[in-house]
């Protein structure tokens, strides 16, 4: 090991300082925001720990009374969870099959290319016609509908990692139980689907935090209570005239919790997948 | 099993998918390029055929080449600022101190935070009046009067470069760290017995570990960069004075707010031509790195 100069390690310890203080501040600051009483994130000089812990917004916000921010907060939540969650289900149904085929089949390799290639496509190309068939199917602000336009991303993305899942079991493990006489059926169910489950629980994390995070989509699509996400909630308390920032940040560090503990746990598989696909940009 | 049924069954296999990706992907696509040469709007009329006036009219017009420009300026300064703080954070990761592994896992936290949370937070942080900004910098004694950081076309493009970049750089780092830790330590050994100064080193010894995965981290954060929506539409929707106005943010007023399907179509494709021209170079380029190592 090299050994490093006083001076060095001074440097390095600094250096390690600042790094943990920029990536920590913002998101320290955004909690703090959400338990200051609201006098204090508006008094000048700005307090920078409030004086009493108010977490009265986190009841505001999980609370389901009528007709309150919380009831429009909760239903929000609620849609997010249906909405990704359906739109990763759905994303697992139609990719685990074709990443096995292209993964055992090189004959058809080149499918995938194209399925990538959608995956580049901005959002935009494909809004205006999605908006209009949704329109005339009645799933406009529906969260059927917006989760079924979620798996043009999710469906690429999910056959992509799932592909490459495939292609690290070895084909001979198949080949050898069908010279024993499996038939298809049972090699995927009994050796090829379990030695894939954690890649596939991986996919499926990887596919909700991407819907999880949507916001085009979500916005152009819903307009109520009824489908409308928590991206597009936040984004409309943020942009309307809330006075209290304390309950925007209070609705952002909830929004924020579910992505940050899966990423939080999930930080081997997540870093092996940032770094074999170079995935989610 | 002959070949054939095995390249029949795995089309069978992936028809589902095909179904899906046809309804939702192609078909749009496609009746986009037709919407293109129409002057359609949003709601109720089809629209006639008006050829390439939509083209035309987007490509010539002053809000398409000035938008352009703000894309590409975003684009260019926040993916360069990304891939220099995040190699620069992936070498002090691969030193050894204290609390690394700590640092290490809350690299994670940007880069978990949603997108429209994150645009969230550092509007409040850019508050004119109440912001966290204005306060630290005022009670440091570097600012005299609270600014509006996003509401002058000065400073509102800088902003978001630096929200964005704050998101962003941590991922470009965790790429990097994993080319770092593929480094063997004998070579890096070799080079400092051979006199090779810490310059030399990154540049010969280490940067040829480095340049593959940086390239795929790069252009997938310029395709990126250059698609932005949700940052700058949570942030200041394009304002102040059409400083911050996208691409994407374009053609959302376009089709949407002024229901014009038609030029809005138009405006898309041009948008997917550029986005593709970069998937392209973007393939010949890790084409060429994978070739070079």
């Amino acid at each position: 090991m090299e050994r490093r100069s006083l001076t060095a390690t001074i440097f390095v310890y600094a250096a390690a300082l600042l790094l943990a203080a920029v990536i920590l501040a913002p998101v320290v600051w955004l909690f703090i925001m959400s338990i200051s009483s609201t006098t204090d994130l508006i008094t000048k000089p700005l307090r920078w720990w409030p004086e009493t812990i108010d977490l009265s917004r986190y009841g505001v916000l999980l609370s389901s009374v009528a007709n309150s921010a919380g009831q429009a907060f909760v239903a929000s939540l609620f849609n997010s969870l249906e909405v990704a969650g359906m739109a990763t289900a759905a994303a697992l149904l139609v990719a685990v099959p074709s990443a096995w085929a292209v993964s055992r089949t090189p004959a058809i390799g080149w499918s995938l290319y194209a399925v990538i290639a959608t995956y580049m496509l901005p959002p935009v190309a494909l809004a205006v016609p999605l908006y209009m068939a949704l329109s005339a199917l009645g799933l406009l602000n529906n969260v059927f509908g917006l989760a079924l336009v979620y798996l043009t991303i999710l469906a690429p993305f999910t056959t992509w990692l799932m592909k490459s899942g495939f292609d690290s079991i070895p084909r001979e493990i198949e080949s050898a139980a069908t010279v024993d006489g499996a038939r298809l059926d049972q090699i995927l169910r009994l050796i090829t689907l379990p030695l894939a489950a954690p890649v596939m629980a991986t996919a499926a994390l990887f596919a909700f935090l991407l819907a999880w995070d949507e916001f085009f989509y979500a916005l152009l699509f819903t307009s109520d209570q009824r489908a409308k996400t928590l991206t597009v909630a936040i984004a409309d308390l943020a942009g309307g005239r809330v006075s209290d920032y304390g309950l925007i940040a209070t609705a952002g560090v909830l929004a924020a919790l579910p992505p940050l503990i899966i990423g939080l746990f999930m930080q081997r598989a997540l870093i092996s997948g940032l770094t074999n696909g170079g995935v989610k940009g | 099993m002959t070949s054939n049924w095995i390249t029949t069954r795995a089309w069978l296999l992936m028809l589902p998918l095909l179904i899906v990706m046809i309804a939702i992907i192609g078909w749009p696509l496609v009746d986009t390029v037709r919407l293109s040469f129409t002057d359609a709007k949003l709601v109720g009329t089809e629209g006639n055929f008006v050829g390439f006036d939509n083209y035309v009219k987007m490509l010539s017009g002053s809000n398409f080449q000035r938008t352009l420009i703000t894309t590409t300026l975003f684009a260019v300064l926040s993916v360069g600022a990304e891939m220099v703080i995040g190699v620069l954070a992936a070498l002090l990761l691969n030193q050894q101190f204290y609390g690394r592994s700590i640092l290490r896992a809350l690299m994670i936290l940007p880069w978990a935070l949603p997108t429209v949370v994150n645009a969230t937070l550092w509007r409040l942080i850019y508050n004119p009046e109440y912001g966290a900004l204005n306060a630290a910098l005022t009670q440091i004694g570097l600012l005299d009067a609270y600014r509006s950081w996003l509401g002058e076309p000065g400073t509102a493009l800088t902003a978001l470069i630096v929200a964005d970049c704050w998101k962003n750089f941590p991922l470009v780092a965790l790429i990097a760290l994993a080319a770092l830790q593929a480094v063997p330590r004998d070579i890096t050994a070799a080079s400092m017995v051979d006199g090779a100064g810490a310059w030399a080193r990154f540049r010969f010894v280490i940067m040829p570990y480095l340049a593959g995965p940086l390239m795929v981290a790069l252009v997938l954060r310029t395709i990126e960069a250059f698609k932005v929506f949700d940052l700058i539409w949570v942030m200041t929707r394009g304002g102040p004075a059409n400083s911050t106005r996208t691409l994407s943010i374009l053609v959302y007023q376009e089709a949407f707010s002024f229901q014009r399907a038609g030029s809005g179509a138009s405006l898309a494709l041009i948008v997917t031509l550029l986005v593709t021209v970069l998937a392209v170079a973007y393939a010949a380029l890790i084409r060429k790195s994978a070739g070079a190592t």
